[in-house]
């Protein structure tokens, strides 16, 4: 596989403001010291993935973002603002749109409910008009089991609809928690070339991946975490040719 | 894409609504034929009569099986609130000078629609501060903690009343006149009609916030996955007081039809009645609204059934056998649980 085919031109020397900034960041859970000192920035226009091992904190940064969790100390600027203290149901209408970790797609509603849910803070109607003929462009596979109960759906299909929920918040910010999870390798490419599209259509990515060569194959940037802390941070180009990164995560 | 979608869960068959609807129609032949053998003449009333406490254990019925949809908690002071609401609109009634049945029938709609309205709007409050007191700082507690804090809430609102109120079974006014209306072939008394009408038409209601509104997504959303909803943006404190609201009311609308069918309440009315309208939600399969609903009639019917063979005594234990009989054989209920199914 060429990874690097297809890929955005990688953004050497990000400038400008970030969109999202995450300053040394520590996350709790009970007495677990899950995020020691996370300092990370994603610039309007990029895609960032971050890549680590299990249990590194790369979900539980993605849930600190997104503000289902709170830091302990540390501060998360989103646009200008600080959001390190509000909470989750808050910040979707200013941006920050999240597929997270497992899907956790609503099993019992319908496929088309399940998006309407992505727009429930939305009440422009010729937007949301727009959007759903967006998502189902990115997925015409949702507009054929729009009425069917989204628990029914494949594995694939439900990653689909977990994405297309998050983009019905119309996001500034997409964060993707491992889409390729349990996905068969050509269900991996279509996810990826879907992630590029959406990249294209004007939404900045910051995606959580295992499979590091796909993420670093779309990603203008990474980042590397190991247990709770960012131990490397580069361009895409740069982290593939890293001899470290290629041995823990490229297989080579 | 892959054209096979291999579903995840396997799930029942969906039995088509017109088996359904055969299965209630043989189902209430079964058991009007059960009722009749028994209580000849008397049979269309008994049945009437089992129809209407059905109805009354239905709208209580959902209040549990919403909460625990949503929170997975079994609000044991549910039945407590059903116990205030009788006492609300039995203060109401009283204090606005009436004791017994309404003849001018606007002056009897106007009372009707005052004494539903505020007593499921002051339940609908009751309910909301008992979560937000009681239950919302012990959400992520291990479950035994809210459960407790439910019986304890039970406790303290039955000793409120019975402390404020009254320490005896207090006469409520019956203000719906004594009528025996024919419909067709069948005769039915003006009570039970509205009973059953208001709430028939109350879960129907019900059914169409839940299923079809912007609110009802919310709600089901929460209930399923409370995570991903809050990252729809929606605000779970305020859905769950939503849920809190929304059974709480109902359960009041039953204290007020407990007061005019019965014309009497009691501090401790709640226990019984929240025990069989749990029971009725659990039958239905806890976390399933049409569940809760069906429960309850079943209940009903079994109340009545019991009490015409004979065996009132043993109206109880025929009601909780059964519950025993379902949960071994189908442990979810009846119609299995929905809302609290996660994906």
């Amino acid at each position: 596989m060429t990874a690097a085919a297809g890929a955005p031109a990688p953004v050497d020397n990000p400038g400008g403001v970030p969109l999202l900034r995450a300053h040394d960041i520590h996350a709790y859970y009970g007495h677990i010291h899950a995020l020691q000192g996370i300092t990370l920035d994603v610039f309007p226009g990029e895609i960032v993935t971050l890549l680590g091992a299990n249990g590194a904190g790369k979900t539980t940064t993605l849930r600190t973002i997104s503000g289902l969790m709170h830091p302990r100390t540390g501060t998360i600027t989103f646009d200008g603002t600080d959001i390190t203290h509000v909470p989750a149901h808050r910040l979707v209408t200013r941006g920050v749109g999240h597929a997270p970790e497992g899907r956790r797609i609503f099993g019992r509603m319908t496929v088309l409910e399940n998006l309407q849910m992505g727009a429930y803070t939305r009440h422009n109607k010729a937007e949301l008009e727009m959007d759903f003929d967006r998502v189902f462009a990115l997925f015409p596979r949702l507009r054929e089991r729009s009425s069917q109960a989204g628990g029914t759906l494949s594995g694939g299909e439900q990653q689909m609809l977990a994405i297309g929920r998050a983009l019905m918040t119309r996001p500034k910010l997409l964060l993707l928690d491992e889409p390729s999870m349990g996905l068969s390798p050509i269900l991996v490419e279509q996810i990826f070339d879907v992630i590029r599209d959406i990249h294209a259509q004007g939404t900045t990515v910051l995606v959580v991946e295992q499979n590091a060569l796909m993420a670093l194959g779309v990603a203008h940037r990474g980042y590397i975490l190991q247990t709770g802390r960012i131990v490397l941070g580069d361009t895409a180009a740069n982290l593939r040719q890293n001899p470290e990164v290629q041995k823990a995560y490229l297989g080579g | 894409m892959s054209a096979a979608a291999t579903p995840v869960a396997r799930r029942r068959p969906r039995v088509g609504r017109l088996n359904n609807l055969l299965v209630i129609v043989l189902v209430l032949i079964a058991a009007y034929v059960i009722i009749a053998i028994p209580s000849g003449d008397q049979a269309q009333q008994q049945f009437v009569n089992a129809v209407t406490i059905g109805a009354i254990y239905a709208l209580i019925a959902l209040g549990y099986t919403m909460v625990y949809g949503i929170i997975e908690l079994i609000n044991f002071a549910h039945g407590e609130i059903f116990m205030c609401g009788s006492f609300v609109s039995w203060w109401l009634l009283t204090t606005l000078g009436f004791s017994g049945a309404i003849s001018d029938p606007i002056l009897l709609i106007g009372v009707l629609i005052l004494a539903f309205a505020v007593s499921m709007v002051v339940m609908g409050i009751v309910g909301v501060v008992i979560e937000r007191l009681a239950y919302r700082r012990l959400r992520n507690a291990p479950r035994l903690a809210p459960l407790i804090t439910a019986i304890g809430v039970s406790f303290i609102l039955q000793n409120i009343v019975f402390v404020v109120v009254s320490n005896s079974i207090v006469t409520t006014p019956q203000i719906i006149p004594n009528t025996q209306l024919a419909l067709g072939p069948i005769s039915i008394n003006l009570i039970n009609l509205f009973v059953i009408v208001l709430a028939v038409g109350l879960m129907v209601a019900l059914q169409l916030f839940i299923g079809r509104t912007r609110l009802g997504r919310a709600m089901r959303s929460t209930a399923i996955d409370r995570d991903a909803a809050q990252l729809m943006g929606v605000d779970i404190n305020t859905t769950i007081a939503l849920t809190f609201f929304i059974g709480s009311a109902l359960a009041g609308a039953a204290g007020v039809v407990q007061g005019l069918y019965f014309g009497i309440t009691v501090f401790n009315i709640g226990f019984q009645a929240g025990l069989k309208a749990f029971t009725a939600a659990v039958l239905g399969g806890i976390g399933n609204t049409t569940g809760a609903a069906l429960g309850g009639f079943v209940i009903g019917f079994l109340e009545v059934i019991s009490s015409v063979w004979g065996q009132g005594r043993w109206s109880e234990a025929v009601v909780f056998g059964m519950l025993v009989l379902v949960l071994v054989f189908r442990p979810t209920g009846i119609l299995g649980q929905q809302l609290a199914d996660r994906a």
